[in-house]
């Protein structure tokens, strides 16, 4: 934002034109760009700003919501372990979807480039709608492949003679399906960055490549990839920020289960606070995912800021 | 080090025909600059020697091997190209032994080599910076000096300095020419630039349409133009044409453009140009040998001065006949001044004929 840049004044009018002090002020950049600025810090002070504020004063409540207990409801979740758990699987979660989003977009950015660009368009259109339909619905349509009465998945084993998989009910299967689904939904978005990442390297430098000896995979890392750093990096970056915050795929898909195997620090929330009415420890799970969070921005941030000054 | 020959090369992208049949013989050690106007196929010929475009057909042999189907990495050649093509995110000194690594050599051998060049270059100092550091000039050296480490059997250059200012140009052509004498590398050079060709070139190739129009030293080229398309393209300012007829005048020959000129053709050309009496033909004759009156007996006319352009050393005088504007070159001394009339000479012994059927010089 510039608000705190542009603190010069326009430049002088004619002497002759006298104005207000107040009118000045209003012509001042720095105001302007304030008062450009309130509609969307109004929103943020809104939506995030006070419920973050408001779930701090929460997560210091009792069950009752009636008694200040400072960090009890901290120390009591470093206690449970199902608390533990639920770390451990959003990490699991976060890392293991991330890799696979970022493998599998870059070969499918890598493939879909060699289309010619006639045809391109309709593939990238057909790639892209795992990520535009709203997760929440097509991971009920996933529910049902998995779904063990009528599981498409398991009908489909059965033709082959393979024994029928417990995609949901089982921890290793239960854990799989909720990573495949939020893969499947995230890859296109890695596909769509990589894609116009690969689309800026320059032709002649794989020219150059290959007149230097450099064989398809030589290209592809001491070209491709390098090139790609910086693209590469805020995305998975971000992706982990989102992946970690993943609510609504586990949510329908296993709704925590089996043995809260699958929980993620939204899902684990939603499940203390709502379902079992104990507000205060759900903002305290919640809360859980701020300092994660945070240092990850942080570091995209800074990452970002460096890399622009170094190319 | 080899020799390079092309043999009926054609190209064609889906429908367009790039090139359409070129035959050139290149020696070992030899400088070859294919010059032209844009679009007539230099950049797709230098690119199928160097194995980055397909071959539609004919044959490219490489120091005595066909290459038709061999992978530019095998081909042990090195190209510049126009926009440099230094990889972005490694050193001056990464880019240049960028090739040697991928090709293992020792660490050792790839420092020497890497010295040595930068040090024919001039970029020693430059060696840990990055390509965006560093001026065009700079970029220009880097890239020549990425080509010459791994001393290649050819080197192709595709118009190296067409993104440079006018005076770094200048000094970089010198900087060719002498690496050139030093490595002495078998070199195809492309550019559009005639300056760069007459000066940097054992042989000019000039194409036209993707097709050669003729092949030979500078000097043949600006003297003995074989058609009519490189007559007018080597040479600044242009050739000047008119559109004339051949007649008998008195036993010689002799061409008249309208009723305004008559030249009188050397008496050595008789025979060649005996079969085009009465025909309608066209005069080619360079602004140099449109001047001032001068001792001699050339053919003197009275003409219009349109504009003068003063060069300094002679100044360019620009003046209609028969409705075509034509270029002279006097002398300052001479003093043309615009809307007067000026007597100037031509020198017809120094004139072509173009058959404006074939566009062949006759
Ligand atoms: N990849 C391509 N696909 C289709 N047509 C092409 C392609 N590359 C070149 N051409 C066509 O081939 C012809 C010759 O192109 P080329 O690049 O060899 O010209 P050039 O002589 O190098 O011109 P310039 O001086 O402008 O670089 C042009 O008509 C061009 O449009
Ligand atoms: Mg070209």
């Amino acid at each position: 934002m510039t608000v705190g840049v542009a603190v010069r004044g326009l430049p002088e009018r004619a002497p002759s034109v006298r104005r207000g002090r107040f009118y000045l002020w209003l012509r001042r950049r720095s105001t302007i760009a304030v008062m450009m600025c309130f509609p969307l810090l109004a929103i943020i002070t809104c939506l995030v700003a006070y419920p973050f504020a408001y779930s701090i004063y929460l997560s210091m409540l009792n069950k009752a919501e009636t008694a200040f207990v400072g960090f009890g409801n901290f120390l009591f979740l470093f206690k449970r372990e199902t608390f533990w758990l639920v770390v451990q699987q959003s990490i699991l979660f976060a890392l293991v979807a991330v890799i696979f989003k970022a493998l599998i977009g870059l070969i499918a950015a890598h493939a879909v480039n060699t289309i010619p660009s006639k045809g391109q368009r309709k593939w990238r259109g057909m790639m892209m709608v795992p990520w535009v339909i709203p997760p929440a619905l097509s991971t009920l349509g996933w529910w049902w492949l998995f779904e063990p009465t009528y599981s498409a998945f398991n009908w489909l084993l059965a033709e082959f003679a393979v024994p029928a998989v417990p995609w949901l009910s089982d921890v290793f299967w239960a854990r799989f399906s909720v990573i495949l689904v939020n893969v499947w939904v995230g890859a296109p978005f890695f596909l769509i960055m990589y894609l116009a990442s690969l689309k800026s390297i320059p032709e002649d430098l794989y020219e150059a490549a290959s007149i230097d000896g450099a064989s398809a995979w030589q290209k592809l890392f001491h070209v491709t990839l390098p090139m790609m750093r910086n693209i590469i990096a805020i995305t998975v970056l971000f992706s982990i920020i989102v992946t970690f915050a993943n609510f609504d795929i586990v949510r329908v898909l296993t709704q925590g289960g089996p043995r809260n195997s699958t929980h993620l620090f939204a899902t684990y929330a939603f499940r203390v606070g709502i379902e079992s009415g104990d507000i205060p420890l759900g903002a305290a799970v919640s809360l859980f995912m701020f300092p994660a969070l945070a240092i990850l921005s942080f570091v995209i941030l800074r990452n970002v800021r460096q890399r622009t000054v170094n190319i | 080090m080899a020799n390079v020959s092309l043999t009926n090369l054609h190209k064609s992208f889906d429908r367009t025909e790039a090139v359409c049949g070129i035959n050139l013989e290149i020696a070992d050690n030899e400088f070859v600059v294919l010059v032209g106007p844009s679009g007539c196929g230099k950049s797709t010929t230098l690119r199928m020697i160097a194995g980055l475009e397909e071959i539609t057909e004919g044959d490219i042999r490489i120091g005595g091997g066909l290459v038709n189907d061999v992978p530019p990495k095998d081909r042990n050649i090195a190209m510049v190209f126009q926009n440099y093509a230094l990889y972005p995110h490694m050193t001056v000194f990464q880019n240049m032994s960028f090739g040697l690594r991928l090709r293992k050599y020792p660490k050792d051998e790839i420092q020497r080599l890497v010295g040595d060049a930068a040090e024919v270059l001039g970029i020693t100092e430059l060696l840990q910076r990055r390509p965006k550091q560093l001026s065009g000039g700079q970029r220009q050296r880097v890239a020549m000096g990425r080509a010459i480490v791994r001393n290649p059997q050819v080197f192709l250059f595709d118009e190296p300095l067409s993104n440079l200012d006018a005076k770094l140009r200048g000094q970089m052509r010198i900087e060719i020419k002498r690496v050139h004498q030093h490595l002495k590398t078998t070199t195809v050079y492309v550019t559009h630039d005639q300056v760069e060709a007459m000066t940097l070139a054992d042989r000019v190739v000039v194409m036209n349409n993707g097709l050669i129009e003729q092949v030979g030293t500078p000097s043949e080229l600006y003297h003995q133009p074989k058609t009519h398309f490189v007559a007018g393209f080597i040479g600044s300012p242009a050739m000047n044409f008119l559109n004339c007829k051949l007649f008998k005048d008195s036993g010689s020959l002799a061409v008249s453009v309208g009723d305004i000129l008559k030249l009188q053709m050397p008496a050595d050309r008789n025979t060649r140009y005996e079969p085009y009496l009465g025909r309608d033909l066209v005069l080619g004759i360079r602004p140099e040998h449109v001047h001032e009156k001068r001792a001699g007996n050339e053919v003197q006319t009275e003409v219009k001065v349109n504009f003068i352009e003063p060069l300094g050393m002679e100044t360019m005088v620009y003046f209609t006949v028969n409705g075509v504007e034509l270029c002279g070159r006097v002398s300052p001394e001479a003093d043309p001044r615009p809307g007067q009339t000026a007597v100037l000479s031509f020198d017809a012994g120094k004139s072509h004929l173009i058959d404006p059927e074939t566009n062949q010089v006759l």
